[in-house]
């Protein structure tokens, strides 16, 4: 396989790791916009891990996601107490806050950047991808999918129906920062080395945008757009000055056209006769007018 | 020494000032955090070191980097408003995100990505007061922010226009229903937040002498995060937050090392959000959109 595919696979299996992890928060209804400071946290720990241990990455890279989690559950309480925008604003706070303390921090090489030794191949990476996949889509049959899309349709009706709002919250928190903290983890082993400076809010608005784009109403959405926005740049590769521009362009039109993402569950329902969860939702109700 | 770097971020501060109430006014009155004003703050600094280089006199390169930024301001109206009203709400936030990456793009693909030095073609004068050194053109820009965001004030409290803005703040479809001609009304909104932008922008190009195409996300984040700690939809409470921020980032330079500004700037805001989340002064006019 050529260098540049495998480069390309990476990239799109990392998009997609990351993707679910937007996935979460969004489908709870929260906008986290500092999801690339839990990557950054998760490819940091545990690169440190595998560097300074010798842990295996398998294990280093889980280890990395449980760090970025536990870190998001302490912020949680005080993050979650707010909502909306200012929800939005805290988690953009907090990314900025985070990829600032790592450029100060010596012990990981501050903005130098921080190289690894451990290295995962390409079918490593897919299995993460894949694996991370897989759960989410598990954990979205169970009664956590249709309460997670309760409390992103209506937090109070959600409450009323007897759903713990604020548990879900957290939990939904907590996993997207799990995942992308896996996510960074697989960037750093795979291109051995981290710079703060990738863990940006650019990335973080790069990563929302997928979820958003692919479309928050089924767990297919943030995998389609993952690879739709990862794969569709590429395609403009030979004007390269010009690709990002077509890229923002296309975002624009689509919003335009289509907001409600790519893939949505009245599509999946007409394409595939399915029965799914969701259908009673007043979310589905709204699509169908739209 | 200290009385030096209060000058300094007064003046930086300043800069900010102007974004956030530019942010202030889309959030205020479209209730949208309206991520294309970044864009429009490069835009200002970019276009007006375009047109000089070009050749133009610097005045009118300002103006005419002012009617591109217009321009662009209401072609960024029609994707995230006009076109999208009813949509879900969080379509108009990523409308204006992908603009912000198409006109940095746009810029990059025209110009480059390096940084560029904007030669204004006035020489810099000095005002010496004590040890203190205030710059003249710095303190021409500071002076003019302070006087626009105070016509703005003016606009919005004692016009018709402004008491059409402040009713579509409230609520845009009884503003429709009482008659208030939505489709003229907003583009204003717009094109006045993008000016405030652009124009904090042209001060930059012409203070510090330098533009990029990636100016305005530094500024536009810090002018964000100057937003919320005033309190959203607040403008004199966007002045506050600027100067706090310019103020926090010039002595945190000072102090600690260019490395801890963003802790220290960043840290500021988490801290506000957790204790005051609606930010220092909200409380004190009504409600959301009290401008």
């Amino acid at each position: 396989m050529s260098g540049y595919l495998e480069g390309i696979l990476v990239l799109l299996a990392v998009n997609i790791v990351y993707a679910y992890g937007a996935f979460l928060p969004l489908a709870a209804g929260q906008l986290n916009i500092g999801l690339a400071g839990f990557a950054a946290i998760g490819a940091y720990s545990s690169a440190y891990v595998s560097n300074v241990y010798g842990v295996h990455p398998l294990i280093a890279i889980p280890i990395g996601g449980v760090v970025a989690a536990l870190i998001a559950l302490v912020v949680a309480v005080p993050v979650l107490r707010t909502r909306g925008i200012y929800l939005a604003l805290a988690t953009f706070a907090l990314g900025q806050v985070v990829q600032a303390s790592l450029l100060n921090m010596s012990a990981v090489g501050g903005a130098a950047g921080y190289p690894v030794t451990a290295f995962i191949r390409l079918p490593v990476v897919v299995g993460f991808a894949v694996v991370v996949m897989l759960l989410v889509w598990l954990l979205f049959t169970t009664r956590f999918g249709i309460a997670a899309r309760a409390v992103h349709d209506d937090e109070r009706v959600a409450d009323l129906m007897g759903i713990e709002v604020r548990g879900f919250q957290v939990a939904a928190f907590a996993l997207g920062s799990l995942i992308s903290g896996i996510g960074g983890g697989i960037y750093a082993h795979h291109f051995s080395f981290i710079e703060a400076q990738y863990f940006n809010i650019t990335l973080s608005i790069t990563i929302v945008l997928y979820v958003l784009l692919g479309g928050t109403q089924t767990v297919f959405g943030p995998l389609i757009g993952a690879a739709v926005f990862t794969l569709l740049p590429e395609l403009l590769r030979g004007s390269a000055n010009w690709r990002y521009v077509v890229f923002a362009a296309g975002i624009i039109m689509l919003m335009a056209l289509r907001p409600q993402g790519l893939i949505t569950g009245g599509m999946l329902r007409r394409l595939f006769d399915w029965r799914d969860p969701f259908v009673k939702s007043p979310g589905a109700a709204k699509e169908r007018v739209t | 020494m200290l009385g030096q770097q209060i000058v300094n971020g007064v003046m930086l501060g300043s800069v900010y000032a102007m974004v956030a109430v530019a942010l202030t006014l889309s959030i205020g009155v479209l209730n949208f955090l309206n991520f294309s004003i970044p864009a429009m703050f490069m835009i200002g600094g970019m276009a007006t070191w375009a047109f000089i280089h070009a050749g133009l006199p610097w005045p009118l390169a300002v103006a005419a980097a002012m009617v591109v930024v217009g321009i662009a301001s209401l072609i960024v109206e029609l994707f995230t408003w006009r076109w999208m009203r009813g949509a879900e709400k969080f379509v108009p936030l990523v409308s204006s995100m992908a603009f912000l990456i198409l006109f940095e793009h746009l810029a990059i693909a025209l110009y480059g990505s390096d940084l560029r030095t904007v030669n204004a073609g006035f020489s810099q004068v000095d005002l010496r007061f004590g040890g203190l050194v205030i710059g003249i053109p710095q303190l021409i820009g500071l002076v003019c922010s302070i006087v626009l965001i105070g016509c703005l004030s003016l606009l919005l409290n004692r016009t018709k226009l402004g008491r059409a803005l402040r009713t579509i703040a409230e609520d845009s479809d009884t503003a429709l229903l009482l008659g208030v001609n939505i489709n003229r009304v907003v583009p204003i909104v717009f094109v006045v937040a993008g000016a405030f932008a652009a124009f904090a922008g042209v001060i930059f190009a012409l203070n510090y002498r330098q533009v990029h195409p990636f100016m305005g996300e530094v500024v536009g984040l810090k002018g964000i995060s100057a937003m919320i700690i005033g309190g959203m939809g607040n403008i004199w409470g966007s002045i506050v937050g600027g100067l706090v921020i310019g103020l926090v980032e010039v002595l945190a330079i000072g102090y600690f090392g260019a490395d801890f500004v963003d802790i220290a700037v960043f840290g500021l805001l988490l801290l506000i959000l957790f204790l005051r989340p609606t930010g220092l002064f909200a409380g004190m006019t009504t409600a959301r959109g009290g401008i």
